[in-house]
C-alpha cells in the first residue's frame, strides 16, 4: 500500500514537473512573439479597412477609432460588431461597418462595408467566407473584381429594386452557376446602407477618443 | 560513411514506412490542406519541424518519463512545440498563418507525430530520433506536395499559386499556368479529389514495390 502511494505521488510530481517546464517554455514563446503578433494583426486590419475607403479619403487611425455597434438585423450581426469612423482633417468622412451576410451558400460571409459621409459606398471587402472554391469565391478580391462594382452606389441609386443581382431584376452582375453567393452579398451591402441611413448622425459623430 | 542504422531510418521515413502512403497516418491535414503546392509544402515543413523537435525532446527526456504516464507527457511536449510554432508563424508570417489556420494546432493531434514519438523516440538515442522525425516528416511532406501538385494542376491548371503569401509579393510571378484557357476540374480541389488522388498515389507506390520484388 505504501509503495503504491509513493509511486503515484512520484508519478504525479513527475507529470507536474513536465507541465511546469512546458508552461515556462510557452511563456517564453508568448513573450517573444506577442508584440509582433499584435503589430502584424493591426497592420493587416488597417490595410483591409483602407481598401474600403477611397485613397486619401481619411487621415485617422481607423483601428483606434473603432467603437462598438449593437447587434442589428440590417447588419446581419448576432453579436455586437464594430464600426470604424473615418475622418479627414477632423471632419467626418465616412464609416466602415462590420457586416455579415448570413445566407451565403456555405454559411456566413463576413464583410467590411465602407460608407462615405454622403451615403455612397467607398468599397466592400470580404473578410471571411466558405463559398465553393472556383465557383462562389469570386466575391473575394483575390479571385476577381466583382466586389468593386459596389463602389459609388448608394441606397437611393439604384434603389430597392436595383439592389438585386441581374437574374432577380436588379443591377448587379453575378456568375452563372453561383447566384446564391452574390445574392447574399448584395443583400447584406444594401442592409448596411439602410443601417447607415437610419443611424447616420451617431455613426458619423466624433468619438471621444479622437477628440484632441 | 553512414551506418546501416542511419540508412535504414532514412529509407523507412521516405519510402518503406512512408507515413502518407504506407502507414496512412496523419490523414486529416494530408487530405485537407493538399489543394495546392504552397499550402501542402508549408504545412509539410511545419510538420517536419514539429516531428524533429518532438522526437528529439522525447528522446532526451525518455529516462525521466515514467512508463505509466508516458502518453500524457508526450502529448504535453508535442503540444508545447506546436503552440510555439503557431505563435511564431502568427507573428512573422501572418498571411501563411491565415491560410494554414486551424491545421497548425491540429498537428498536435496528428497521429504520425505521436506514433513516431512512442514507437521510436522513446527507445532510441537523441540523434537517431531527430533523424527519424525529420525523415518521417519529409516523407509525409513529399506525399503532401505530390498530391498538392496533382490537385492544383488538374483542379486549377496552375502550380505554385499563392507562393507570394508564403514568401512575399516578389514571388507573385512564379505562378506557373500550365495550359492557357484551362479552367480546371473543380472536383480535384474539393475534398473528394484528395481521396481519389491519395488512392492513386498509394496504388502507384504498390505497383512500384510489386515490380521491384
Amino acid at each position: 500500500m505504501k509503495t503504491l502511494l509513493r509511486e503515484s505521488l512520484t508519478t504525479s510530481l513527475n507529470l507536474l514537473a513536465f507541465s511546469v517546464i512546458g508552461a515556462a517554455l510557452l511563456v517564453l514563446a508568448y513573450n517573444a512573439t506577442h508584440a509582433a503578433i499584435e503589430a502584424s494583426e493591426t497592420a493587416s486590419k488597417q490595410a483591409l479597412l483602407a481598401q474600403t475607403l477611397p485613397q486619401g479619403g481619411f487621415d485617422n487611425d481607423l483601428v483606434r477609432a473603432a467603437r462598438p455597434v449593437p447587434a442589428d438585423p440590417l447588419l446581419g450581426l448576432k453579436r455586437p460588431g464594430l464600426a470604424y469612423p473615418a475622418r479627414l482633417g477632423g471632419a467626418p468622412a465616412g464609416v466602415v461597418l462590420e457586416v455579415v451576410a448570413p445566407d451565403g451558400y456555405s454559411g456566413e460571409i463576413r464583410l467590411l462595408v465602407g460608407v462615405l459621409a454622403d451615403g455612397r459606398i467607398g468599397g466592400v471587402r470580404v473578410t471571411a467566407h466558405r463559398e465553393t472554391p472556383g465557383l462562389g469565391d469570386y466575391i473575394d478580391i483575390a479571385k476577381g473584381n466583382w466586389i468593386t462594382q459596389f463602389v459609388g452606389k448608394s441606397a437611393q441609386e439604384p434603389g430597392a429594386e436595383g439592389w438585386k443581382v441581374k437574374k432577380d431584376g436588379g443591377r448587379f452582375d453575378y456568375a452563372a452557376g453561383a447566384t446564391i453567393t452574390p445574392r447574399a452579398v448584395v443583400k447584406a451591402v444594401y442592409g448596411a446602407l439602410r443601417y447607415f441611413e437610419a443611424h447616420r448622425a451617431e455613426l458619423l459623430q466624433p468619438t471621444e477618443a479622437s477628440q484632441p | 560513411m553512414i551506418s546501416t542504422e542511419t540508412r535504414e531510418i532514412i529509407v523507412n521515413g521516405l519510402w518503406k514506412q512512408n507515413p502518407g502512403v504506407v502507414q496512412i497516418l496523419g490523414m486529416c491535414p494530408l487530405l485537407a490542406i493538399s489543394n495546392n503546392v504552397v499550402n501542402a509544402l508549408s504545412l509539410g515543413l511545419a510538420t517536419v519541424f514539429v516531428m524533429a523537435l518532438s522526437n528529439l525532446a522525447v528522446s532526451l527526456a525518455r529516462n525521466f518519463i515514467p512508463h505509466a504516464i508516458r502518453i500524457p507527457v508526450f502529448i504535453l511536449l508535442v503540444a508545447v512545440l506546436v503552440t510555439a510554432v503557431d505563435l511564431f508563424l502568427h507573428a512573422y508570417a501572418l498571411s501563411l498563418y491565415l491560410v494554414l489556420g486551424i491545421f497548425i494546432p491540429l498537428i498536435v493531434t496528428n497521429c504520425i507525430v505521436l506514433a513516431r514519438v512512442e514507437a521510436f523516440a522513446s527507445k532510441r538515442s537523441a540523434l537517431h530520433s531527430l533523424l527519424d522525425g525529420t525523415m518521417m516528416g519529409l516523407g509525409l511532406t513529399a506525399v503532401l506536395v505530390v498530391l498538392g501538385a496533382l490537385r492544383e494542376a488538374i483542379g486549377k491548371g496552375t502550380l505554385f499559386a499563392g507562393l507570394d503569401m508564403a514568401l512575399g509579393p516578389w514571388a507573385k510571378d512564379w505562378v506557373v499556368h500550365l495550359a492557357p484557357g484551362y479552367d480546371g476540374l473543380l472536383i480535384a480541389i474539393l475534398p473528394p479529389g484528395a481521396f481519389i488522388g491519395l488512392g492513386l498515389l498509394i496504388a502507384l507506390r504498390n505497383v512500384i514495390e510489386a515490380r521491384r520484388a
